[in-house]
């Protein structure tokens, strides 16, 4: 399995660097030359298909014919007869992709005395759901719930399979795929069908999110993917005949191999701040617990957490967990909002890969609104209180 | 009681520099380490093993320099260690890295129990353990932070869940991910490390052929996803200061937090 180039041919154009993944190709002397990080995947090939300077011994693989293999299926998590959200909003994201595939969506519910869910599930664009209940489905257990979804994908022979990215799902999917004998893409930020070949192409972030990739399952069926609460959107419907399949099948519990001794409901810690949504930070410009407090109702407001520079740290205002920085941690937040940050180095370094980063700082020199997508020159601790006003009486004034 | 813990080298993605031009992923002089989830695996496979007795086997897929994080597990207190390592694995998928780790665990036979990290930190998909535990059709059980009795039969274990926890008691053998509540890792031990590098060091490097797989059956051939592309998501930052009032610019903010593409937008 090698791929080479015909030196003749090639006149460095870098179509092929572009098209690789891996960063298997790079320009030598003028020409392209392969590196050892090539995978022999082939896409260089397809780049330079025109020049034909790329060869290789690869034989192409065969894809199957999936053609009987229709659906748009949503796992529909519940736990104690209450739905995941993150169900209805694969719902919303399944109907684009039923659409443009000219298929149906259809929910997968498992449990036990959970047909209440039924309408719901309808309601948000399900056109057929598929139930099964049975005593030994009553609460989630790993090889119990991947027997059922094995048997129903074996059954019904859908397109795409979805689940929510959420611990339950990413418990499950990884189980269920390797089960039915297919690929898995998790946590995917972007979902969407291809036009040419009607694949589903499953955008994800990579290397913590510095790079992202998009990636398809050509060569097995049903496509898997998880998607984390959050990221799609629900779309309420009204659908003409919803239609419900109940499905049999038996279980035993010997072969199920796990027991749940107890479940416990606990108080949310608050979320680590690696993984918060929305992050509000503060430094040496907040006034020391008063300021913090006020920037943790913002942070509250918009459902984030609250994280500081090394200085709040070594004051004992805010535990060692939230600190960003070189000697704190790296976070990846959507949004962003540094208060009272000039923007050192030594914090920054843990922030940058943030979506959107705001700065609220007096200093207009502060090297923190050269990050910033936008920034505002003010007092802390006049923006923010106005910021809290206007949030909580439903937005701008 | 003979533990097996499967641990991966990877880039340490907290220290990633990217090309100021291009956006690319610099990957030179990037540092590789042992992923930290899998820190917390071999702490606790070593832990049950000084109260149980038995071997801590550590398995790695991997390039030939992935030693290096077998060695270390050597040093935390692993007994054997196992590299899977053929240029027919690289560019393997989820689906085609955990047949090739079972396979070699199958290879290994006599475990009872099999730990490893919740997931790495470069790809962060916390596939492989439930599909390796599904390869050799055994239970699994993930996230797990506390590991309350072990014995020959069944193994008891506190899973975190997202508003909470459960205690599960799993029969043996067993597939275990944990995270890093779990446990604090100990540091290699000098005298242990720097035997696992002499020369006699039982690191043992498998091949296609040692594990009985097909190279189609594994690396990029043997996978089920591709990749189609990648790209550097571009997050143009305007360095827009906002004017007016207090009240006009944060109302400015708020409806420009309103448009992004964001989960929180539609909150707002």
């Amino acid at each position: 399995m090698t791929i080479w180039i015909i030196e003749d041919k090639c006149d460095g154009c870098r179509r092929c660097i572009k098209a690789c993944p891996y960063e298997g190709i790079e320009i030598k002397d003028g020409i392209a030359s392969v590196t050892e990080r090539c995978t022999s995947c082939g896409a260089c090939i397809e780049a330079c298909k025109k020049k034909n300077a790329i060869e290789s011994d690869i034989e192409p693989r065969k894809i199957p014919d999936f053609s009987d293999r229709q659906g748009v299926w949503v796992f529909a998590e519940q736990t104690d007869g209450k739905l995941a959200r993150v169900c209805l909003e694969l719902l919303g994201k399944a109907q684009d992709l039923a659409k443009d595939m000219g298929h149906k969506v259809s929910a997968v519910l498992l449990g036990k005395d959970v047909s209440h869910l039924i309408q719901t599930l309808h309601d948000h664009g399900a056109q057929n759901v598929y139930l099964v209940e049975d005593d030994l489905l009553k609460n989630f257990r790993t090889i119990a719930y991947t027997n059922v979804i094995e048997d129903l994908v074996l059954t019904y022979k859908p397109n795409i399979l979805l689940m929510g990215a959420t611990a339950l799902g990413r418990d499950l999917a990884p189980r269920v795929s390797r089960r039915v004998g297919t690929g898995l893409t998790a946590d995917c930020t972007q979902l969407a069908i291809d036009p040419d070949e009607k694949l589903m192409f499953q955008t994800r972030p990579a290397f913590g999110g510095n790079v992202m990739a998009t990636i398809a399952c050509k060569y097995a069926s049903p496509q898997m993917a998880t998607v984390r609460p959050g990221v799609m959107e629900a779309a309420p419907c009204k659908l003409e005949n919803p239609t419900l399949i109940r499905h049999k099948i038996s279980l035993k519990e010997q072969d199920i191999r796990t027991k749940i001794l107890e479940r416990v409901t606990q108080k949310k810690p608050g979320t680590d701040i690696i993984d918060a949504n929305v992050i509000v930070a503060g430094g040496r410009g907040v006034n020391g617990e008063q300021g913090f407090a006020m920037l943790k109702e913002l942070a509250d407001i918009l459902g984030g957490e609250l994280a500081c520079t090394r200085l709040i740290i070594e004051q004992g205002i805010l535990p060692h967990d939230a600190q960003v920085g070189q000697t704190g941690k790296t976070i990846r937040p959507e949004i962003y909002i540094a208060c009272g940050i000039s923007g050192a180095v030594q914090h920054t370094a843990g922030m940058t890969g943030s979506r959107y980063i705001i700065a609220i700082n007096n200093d207009p020199l502060a090297p923190i609104f050269k990050l910033a997508n936008w920034g505002i020159v003010g007092d802390v601790h006049e923006i923010v209180p106005e910021f809290i006003k206007q949030l909580s009486c439903g937005g701008a004034s | 009681m003979n533990i097996i813990v499967l641990v991966k080298q990877v880039p340490n993605t907290t220290n990633i520099k990217l090309d100021p031009k291009t956006g690319n992923l610099i990957r030179e002089g990037l540092e590789s380490i042992m992923n930290p989830d899998d820190l917390h695996a071999l702490e606790a496979a070593v832990k049950i093993k000084d109260k149980t007795g038995g071997k801590v086997i550590a398995v790695s897929m991997g390039p030939p320099q992935a030693v290096d994080v077998l060695t270390q597990a050597m040093g935390m207190g692993a007994d054997k260690a196992f590299l899977l390592s053929d240029r027919a694995f690289s560019g393997a998928d989820t689906w085609a890295t955990s047949y090739t780790l079972s396979k070699g665990i199958e290879k290994i036979k006599d475990y009872d129990l099999i730990i490893c990290g919740h997931q790495a930190i470069d790809g962060d998909t916390a596939q492989i353990g439930p599909q390796v535990a599904d390869w050799l059709d055994i239970a699994q059980a993930t996230y797990v932070n506390d590991i309350e009795s072990v014995d020959e039969n069944e193994i008891v274990v506190k899973r975190r869940l997202e508003h909470g926890f459960e205690r599960v008691a799993c029969k043996m053998p067993v597939l275990l991910t944990v995270i890093s509540e779990l446990n604090e890792p100990r540091y290699p031990h000098m005298g242990q490390l720097i035997s696992a590098c002499e020369q006699k060091a039982p690191i043992k490097v498998w091949n296609a052929a040692d594990i009985g797989v097909k190279t189609i059956e594994v690396g990029l051939e043997g996978s089920n996803t591709h990749v189609i592309k990648t790209f550097t998501p571009n997050f143009k930052r305007q360095n827009e200061l906002l004017e007016g009032s207090n009240k006009e610019v944060v109302s400015d903010l708020i409806d420009r937090l309103k448009k992004s593409d964001t989960t929180i937008a539609y909150r707002l």
